[in-house]
């Protein structure tokens, strides 16, 4: 029996000290009206082998040769340490270190990896993460509303230039509360909220949600939204791509007082593509805050003897204490990648991270004025940008995702059904990870398939 | 069994309410209540000028393994929060009917105040609840 | 010590990053940042000795029983880990184009396939990222069929009294008041109590069956005709799933939408918190609200449904599939398993929960509800321990520690004073639930004895015991360097 240890003589033992005949006796308290007829359609139980030979060719369906997409789940180089010391069963097994005396390993990590996530944001404390980016800011936007002394609204400002599926995620979330997400267009141009397009009497709202660098790559003027809203009582929620981090200003050092709080998608950091996920959502915020924030947060006390120890702490917050009051209902989090995240941060360290970002960003630029440099290829904004740029195709971009997937590419995003003023536009991203050769072969590609639709 | 001084009025969800001359009453939790919260860790007080129907939540007590309402006995503003519970929660703990009061409040009801329990009824209900 | 402690600046790990710093010419001063941010400047080999050291001072399913009641801490297959890793399924990008997504999508439309037979209900969505997601999504089908309806005055859900804290919690994030019913002394829903509070302002009830209380809900079907009567919809909290996998699909029951824990029933890994996963499923009524993507079969082809073709969707829960990587494992686990395996998850559970239950009886621990049956799993209680020795069920919980068990959970369901709620899964051993019962006699022994000694543990833990009002009064959550 597939993960069942027992013996005949074991059940036999164990039923005859329950005192019953059968095991099938232990379930009559169950109506027998309710008692299904057992599954109809699951198929029947296949060894590991058999298995893994369906996964190998399910799989190899899928091998990916080149990818240049981004928007919000990044191809970077995870080194082999990461997962194999993440997938150590005494990380990958446990749970929730409710045990604290039992658990120390997993709670120094989270410690690590608060102190980390903190430093990154430029931010005073981070939790111990949340599912991801998307549902991230989601819970940022609740917390906001709570946290916002200084305005009773419940108005919430963001940006079109937030990735849109983060924007239907939190439209998801919040709106059974009564929080409305009003969008800020952007400048078609660039690509970014043009501070000189901020109303000069917005009226009450409770927060601005800054993404840096926002969906399109493109940087916006963090210092003067910041600003803004600030002079407007709201607070500042940044949405931000760790990896850019270590070249850009951290939300802490945004405008005259910085970013309340800060979320994000953790995937850059250790956690492979993996279709989507797991993934994690990181979240860090002022010291004034921290009591709002939901998740786990982990704490550094002594033991009895005065000796150093990690606990759970502020569990008052949460739902299996505050019930119908807690700040969330978030119960599991995403420990397993934030485990990985905290590995790949120490491996990498503050000089491999810029590495990674600048070689990341290079990379995109060089892609870039590759392809622009052929006919009917362009790029679209104007602003400086991180690591992923937009580009405008004469020729219908679904044609060119289509050729380029038939060689094992993946090409980029296309925009235009969230943006349906970006017609037969792609975003490109190209990682540490591409080489100058893949960016040719990306190039010869491009040639050959817009040559292919110019003559037909 | 736990201090229940005779000069207070209570409620049935253990919060304490003294009188003062100048009409306000203070409100704190009952020495009973603090005792089955543990150490209290972290106090919110309700803003200064912030108004509460009677039995409105305003203010949350914190312990490291409970959080519980503290429940506005009458309604009324509230004219001053205790500011040293938010550096010294445990003043709770230690002087529940006094230092560690938790906020003062005008009644908008002076009679609200009679219709509070006194101590005899409020010791019987305590006494019952750990039976 | 920390990993900053270890810190050096200067040092890295060269192999693991680019060789050299590229220089950024286009990014404008204004935007760049000022500082270094604090991470660990260390050698690949520190990294890996300080991270496996770490891992050493936990306990987890791979070293310890861990019978944490309500989580199904059940072993995790290896294969699963290894096969969801494949090339293929790790450096698939989310949003690859549908000729390189075939392989993924068909496991994510069996996967949907195999949950529906599981659980008797009509539909199944992926789309939730763990149990408490899948609760929100619930609730918030509950709200959206409702409102579909014009049927707005429905503002209260009902939650039993032992309900986990996610219940109550998602209620209120779906802007509904929570009413809470109480239990009778067997661990049923208090039926009369339920009647009193069903009406027009009933939008549903959420339930978990069995319960938190490790009883099978015996009048559900009657609870079910209540609230249905009343116009409200019933959700179930898959959280105890594993007790009735294959014996009972909840859409028998009468229910209308569930959650699934898979990192519980699934047995995909709990991860020291995380990643869950938490599909819902759904009665006919409430699938044009499911929440995206969805896959469906073409011609033999699968595509991603989104809110685009289901306009009533209550939206998207994640950025792009959910975790998808852990819907993958729950898959292939579910492979092995097979029909047949997954009748056997639910018996094999229920034995070695019973005969845990009636060995620790016999050994003279007062059980929650002496008169029912074990499910999957039991709740035994100290409060006479308490009283009479001084000795609680944290200190219980502490000393099993220094016996090399993980401690049941503690403290939860509120309802039972001094409770442990056990539960040993069906991958457990009998040699290990002996085991574990011998354990909890011996250190009944010590607390009548020497309380002292129960009441000091742990002994043989990386640390004793810790000041938890320390941590919660001083709050210190995050390293910084001044201290050095």
């Amino acid at each position: 029996m597939p993960f069942i240890p027992h013996t005949d003589d074991d059940v036999r033992d164990m039923l005859d000290a329950i005192g019953v005949s059968s095991i099938d006796e232990l379930f009559d308290e169950i109506p027998a009206e309710l008692r299904s007829g057992g599954l109809e359609t699951t198929p029947e139980g296949v060894s590991e082998m058999e298995i893994a030979r369906i996964m190998q060719e399910r799989a190899a369906q899928d091998e990916t040769r080149l990818c240049f997409a981004g928007g919000g789940a990044y191809e970077h180089h995870i080194p082999a340490a990461v997962w194999e010391i993440a997938t150590r069963g005494e990380f990958y097994s446990a749970y929730t270190p409710y045990q604290a005396e039992a658990s120390q390993g997993t709670l120094q990590l989270l410690y690590e990896y608060q102190t980390m996530m903190a430093s990154l944001t430029g931010l005073d404390v981070s939790n111990a993460s949340l599912y991801d980016g998307a549902s991230a800011l989601a819970e940022a936007v609740l917390m906001a509303v709570r946290a916002n002394r200084k305005s009773k609204s419940k108005r919430i400002l963001i940006p079109r230039t937030v990735h849109p599926s983060y924007r239907k995620v939190t439209r998801t979330i919040v709106t059974g509360q009564g929080i409305s997400l009003e969008e800020l267009d952007y400048d078609r141009d660039s690509g970014y909220i043009d501070p000189a397009s901020l109303p000069a009497d917005p009226g009450d709202f409770a927060a601005l949600v800054i993404p840096q660098p926002n969906f399109f790559g493109s940087l916006e003027e963090v210092d003067a939204l910041t600003d803004w809203a600030h002079q407007h009582n709201a607070l500042v929620i940044a949405v931000v791509n760790p990896t850019s981090l270590a070249l850009l200003k951290s939300p802490g050092e945004w405008g005259t007082e910085g970013a309340d709080i800060a979320c994000g998608e953790g995937q850059p950091l250790g956690a492979p593509l993996s279709s989507g996920g797991p993934y994690f959502g990181f979240m860090c915020c002022r010291q004034a805050f921290v009591r709002q924030m939901p998740g786990r947060i982990i704490g550094r006390t002594v033991d009895l003897d005065g000796k150093e120890g990690f606990t759970l702490t502020l569990q008052a917050r949460e739902q299996h204490i505050r019930r119908s009051k807690a700040t969330s209902n978030i119960c599991t989090n995403q420990g397993l990648l934030v485990t990985a995240a905290t590995i790949y941060m120490s491996l990498i360290g503050p000089a491999g991270l810029e590495k990674v970002a600048a070689a990341s960003h290079v990379n995109t630029i060089s892609l870039v004025e590759k392809l622009t440099s052929l006919d009917g290829v362009s790029k679209v904004f104007d602003r400086p940008l991180f690591h992923e740029a937009v580009l405008k195709f004469d020729s219908p971009v679904d044609e060119i995702i289509q050729a380029m997937s038939d060689q094992g590419i993946v090409a980029g995003i296309k925009l235009e059904d969230d943006y349906p003023e970006l017609e037969n536009c792609l975003m490109v991203c190209a990682t540490e990870t591409k080489t100058e050769a893949d960016l040719e072969t990306y190039k010869e590609n491009i040639e050959r398939i817009a040559v292919r639709q110019m003559s037909c | 069994m736990s201090n229940v001084p005779t000069e207070l009025r209570y409620t049935k969800t253990h919060e304490w309410v003294a009188r003062n001359d100048d009409g306000t009453l203070t409100v704190g939790i009952t020495e009973h209540a603090q005792g089955l919260l543990g150490d209290m860790v972290f106090v919110e007080v309700p803003e200064e000028g912030s108004t509460f129907g009677a039995g409105d939540d305003c203010a949350v007590v914190e312990s490291v393994k409970a959080a519980s309402d503290v429940y506005a006995p009458v309604a009324g503003e509230v004219t001053e929060g205790n500011e040293v519970l938010a550096d010294a929660p445990e003043t709770i703990n230690n002087d529940p009917y006094g230092d560690g009061w938790i906020f003062k409040i005008q009644p908008e009801d002076e009679g609200e105040y009679n219709e509070l329990m006194d101590s005899d009824a409020y010791a019987e209900m305590i006494a019952e609840e750990e039976h | 010590m920390l990993i900053f402690e270890q810190s050096k600046s200067g040092r890295k790990s060269a192999a693991q990053q680019p060789a050299k710093l590229v220089e950024v010419k286009d990014i404008p001063e204004q935007f760049r940042r000022k500082s270094k941010p604090l991470l660990p400047e260390v050698s690949e080999m520190q990294a890996v000795r300080h991270f496996t050291r770490l891992s050493q001072k936990n306990f987890s399913i791979d070293t310890h029983f861990y019978p944490l009641g309500s989580c199904t801490m059940k072993y995790n297959p290896r294969g699963c880990n290894s096969l969801a890793l494949l090339p293929g399924f790790a450096n698939r990008h989310p949003l690859a184009p549908v000729n390189l997504s075939q392989g993924f999508l068909s496991c994510m439309y069996d996967l949907q396939e195999i949950l529906k037979d599981v659980t008797g209900m009509k539909e199944v969505s992926l789309a939730p990222m763990a149990g408490a997601q899948g609760e929100f999504a619930g609730v918030a089908m509950i709200r959206a069929y409702h409102d579909a309806k014009g049927d707005t005055g429905r503002t209260e859900i009902l939650v039993p009294d032992a309900a986990h804290g996610t219940n109550p919690a998602t209620a209120t994030m779906c802007n509904f008041k929570v009413r809470e019913i109480p239990t009778n002394k067997d661990g049923d829903v208090d039926i009369n109590a339920l009647k009193e509070v069903v009406g027009p302002q009933t939008a549903g009830i959420m339930l978990t069956n069995p319960s938190t209380l490790g009883v099978f809900e015996r009048k559900i079907k009657e609870i079910a005709g209540i609230i249905h009567d009343a116009g409200g919809l019933l959700y179930y909290d898959g959280a105890n799933l594993n007790a009735i996998l294959g014996k009972v699909k909840p859409g028998d029951m009468g229910f209308d939408v569930i959650h699934m824990n898979l990192h519980k029933t699934f047995s995909t890994p709990h991860g020291g918190g995380g990643p869950g996963a938490g599909p819902v499923g759904v009665s006919e009524r409430l699938i044009p609200y499911l929440p995206v993507p969805l896959v469906v079969k073409n011609d033999d082809q699968y595509h991603v449904v989104t809110e685009k073709s289901c306009p009533d969707s209550i939206g998207r829960m994640s950025a792009f599939f959910a975790n998808s990587g852990i819907l993958l494992r729950a898959y292939i686990y579910a492979r092995m398993l097979g029909s047949e395996g997954m009748n056997r998850v639910a018996e094999y559970a229920t034995l070695n929960a019973n005969y845990m239950m009636k060995k620790l009886s016999d050994a003279g621990f007062e059980l929650a509800f002496p008169n029912r049956r074990a499910t999957h799993e039991f709740i035994v209680t100290l409060k006479k321990q308490a009283k009479e020795l001084g000795v609680n069920a944290m200190d219980y919980a502490k000393r099993l520690l220094d016996y090399g068990y993980h401690a049941p959970t503690t403290y939860f369901p509120l309802l039972v004073p001094e409770c442990f709620l056990i539960e040993p899964t069906e991958t457990e051993a009998r040699e290990e639930l002996d085991g574990f019962i011998e354990a909890m006699k011996a250190i009944q022994a010590e607390a009548e004895s020497d309380a002292g000694k129960v009441k000091g543990a742990p002994y043989t833990m990386p640390v004793k015991r810790l000041d938890d009002v320390k941590a919660a009064k001083e709050l210190d959550l995050t390293w910084s360097p001044v201290e050095q």
